[in-house]
């Protein structure tokens, strides 16, 4: 549907594709009408998201934190143009032989940690953090960049961050079993460099109990 | 070899057998019997613990009875007793473990403690053939998207404060629609008569929902919203299932995406609701997918997918020490070791 474009994935609610655009390769990011959804609330998810993640996105590039540049916005068909970032994702890097590496889980770990950081003190609360939402820059030798805004917001609350590094735990201890120590490092480095990372940290272990404790009743 | 399964940790009795056949590969599945009982409640009102075990205490002989008799078995013909060990309620599952220990005590049986969840999925994986699907495990206590790896099955999201089962269930309490067959079936009829989309609450955080906001907002609105003629119950119960309903499809596909997975197996009581089914079904197919699910049978709390998940257990020479066969209200899915799966 979009001149030259070829699909290179699906999300959950996105078709991405890699399309010429001003001389180079960029990333269009379709948010297609979902048939499971009632048309009112999709329209609204759909327009919303498009918008925060435009924002959000554009957000962190100010702060200077890794992020695809967003080169244009189509609010119309909801599409985002953006960078294409050559690399890999987190979670497929983790499962390489190299990603298997205590060194270079604890370099990515570091990484994580300091752009989680910098993205909660400039307010962003990214809402679905997952290693499959953090690419590895090829070209700086795999350095960490944040995608995926959709559920992105600003907030200043604790409590938001806290769940979102909650979310990230979570998306780790399941999808990569094993890897404790790389989420410790990961929030050891966010310790260092976030500006309200010690409450935010606080907040993570009620947020946790609060997990465990969770009733499972009727 | 033949398992007698025994499941209470909720409402829902149920008592079932189930035979593998272990000459062929893999083993020929039978279901012997599958027979339930289901204590309801007065319309707007939840089931009680202590009033819910009694419920089960005073069934329970009877239906294991009923489920011998149906397979037309004798004591001396099974090989093994298994009942849920949690979660659920510490009273009901406790009235139902004790009539395992004593069963097993009598029979010189050996007995297995099954977790729930388990029992829903492998009982679904049964029936449906599915093999290795993202699992949405939706239920009056438990809502959760799982799926296996590395011997275990692991949550990749789930609510973050109520269950989606639970939400239902307030929600036609506060409408005073029946407890009989279950509050969420009768919201599900009544929906299929509504039309007009109340904007709700929507909160999905990754692989994450949850669900007090929308019922908060529904259960404040709703007595204002009827009165003056805005909206009819049957929209309601139409808005708050669209509602909800996207926002499990929504986590169930994020966790497809993530770790590239093409199947979806809905297990649980909500997971009969056909409304359910037909979003899963839209979703899956607008990216190549395939959804698997069960009826009435096997999603609604039953004994025979305890007997499955724990014959499954006991093929590997588990089995739990009577010292160990007690009952706990938070056991995650987790937590089990999935001996039995590569
Ligand atoms: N700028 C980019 N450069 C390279 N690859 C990208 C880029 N953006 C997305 N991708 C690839 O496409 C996949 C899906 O993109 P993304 O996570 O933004 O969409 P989604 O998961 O469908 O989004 P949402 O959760 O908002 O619906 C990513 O996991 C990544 O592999
Ligand atoms: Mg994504």
């Amino acid at each position: 549907m979009i001149y030259n474009a070829q699909l290179i994935k699906q999300g959950a609610e996105a078709k991405v594709y890699l399309a010429p655009f001003c001389q180079r390769q960029a990333i269009i990011k379709e948010r297609f009408t979902k048939a499971y959804r009632h048309p009112t609330l999709d329209k609204k998810l759909t327009s919303r998201r498009v918008v925060q993640e435009a924002r959000c996105l554009s957000r962190c590039q100010r702060a200077r934190i890794d992020t695809p540049t967003v080169y244009m916005v189509d609010t119309e068909n909801y599409l985002i143009y953006m960078e294409y970032i050559e690399g890999c994702s987190v979670r497929e890097y983790l499962v390489t032989p190299e990603g298997q590496t205590e060194a270079a889980q604890t370099k990515v770990a570091q990484d994580i940690g300091r752009a989680l950081g910098l993205m909660h003190n400039i307010d962003v609360v990214h809402g679905d953090l997952t290693t499959s939402n953090l690419l590895m820059r090829n070209e700086t030798g795999g350095s960490v960049v944040l995608i995926d805004f959709g559920l992105s917001y600003v907030s200043q609350l604790i409590e938001d961050k806290a769940v979102d590094l909650y979310v990230l735990e979570r998306a780790f201890s399941s999808t990569h079993p094993n890897t404790e120590v790389m989420f410790e490092q990961i929030l050891k480095a966010y310790g260092e460099s976030g500006k309200a990372s010690k409450q935010i940290l606080k907040k993570l272990e009620d947020v946790r109990m609060r997990g465990r404790k969770r009733s499972m009743l009727g | 070899m033949i398992a007698l399964g025994l499941e209470g940790s909720a409402n829902k009795l149920g008592v079932g057998l189930i035979r593998h056949d272990m000459t062929t590969t893999p083993p020929t599945v039978t279901i012997l019997a599958n027979i339930r009982h289901t204590y309801h409640p007065p319309p707007g009102e939840g089931f009680l613990p202590k009033d819910t075990a009694q419920h089960h205490r005073s069934h329970i002989l009877q239906l294991v009875k009923d489920a011998m008799a149906e397979g037309n078995i004798t004591p001396k013909d099974i090989s093994v007793i298994c009942f849920t060990k949690g979660p659920g309620m510490g009273g009901p599952l406790t009235s139902v473990a004790t009539v395992a220990r004593t069963l097993a005590l009598m029979w010189n049986k050996e007995l297995v403690g099954v977790n729930h969840c388990v029992g829903h999925i492998e009982m679904g994986r049964q029936i449906t053939g599915a093999e290795n699907p993202v699992v949405l495990y939706v239920s009056g206590g438990n809502t959760q998207v799982i799926a296996y790896a590395e011997k275990r099955y692991r949550i990749f999201g789930e609510a973050l404060d109520i269950a989606v089962g639970n939400c239902l269930d307030r929600f036609a309490r506060v409408l005073n629609l029946p407890n009989d067959p279950a509050p969420g079936y009768n919201i599900e009829q009544l929906a299929k008569k509504g039309s007009k989309l109340l904007d709700l609450p929507y909160t999905v955080k990754g692989m994450d929902v949850s669900f007090s906001g929308v019922l908060t907002y529904i259960e404040t609105n709703a007595p204002a919203l009827l009165a003056s003629g805005e909206y009819t119950a049957a929209d309601l119960c139409f808005s708050l299932q669209e509602t909800v309903f996207a926002m499990l499809v929504e986590t169930t596909e994020r966790a497809m995406a993530h770790i590239g997975s093409r199947e979806v197996l809905i297990v649980g009581g909500v997971g009969c609701n056909k409304r359910l089914q037909e979003m899963m079904d839209q979703m899956a197919s607008q990216r190549d997918g395939k959804v698997f699910a069960t009826d009435e049978r096997f999603c609604i709390d039953n004994g025979i997918m305890i007997a499955q998940a724990g014959i499954l257990a006991y093929q590997t020479g588990y089995t739990t020490p009577l010292e160990k066969t007690w009952c706990t209200q938070r056991f995650r899915t987790d937590e089990v070791f999935v001996a039995w799966r590569e």
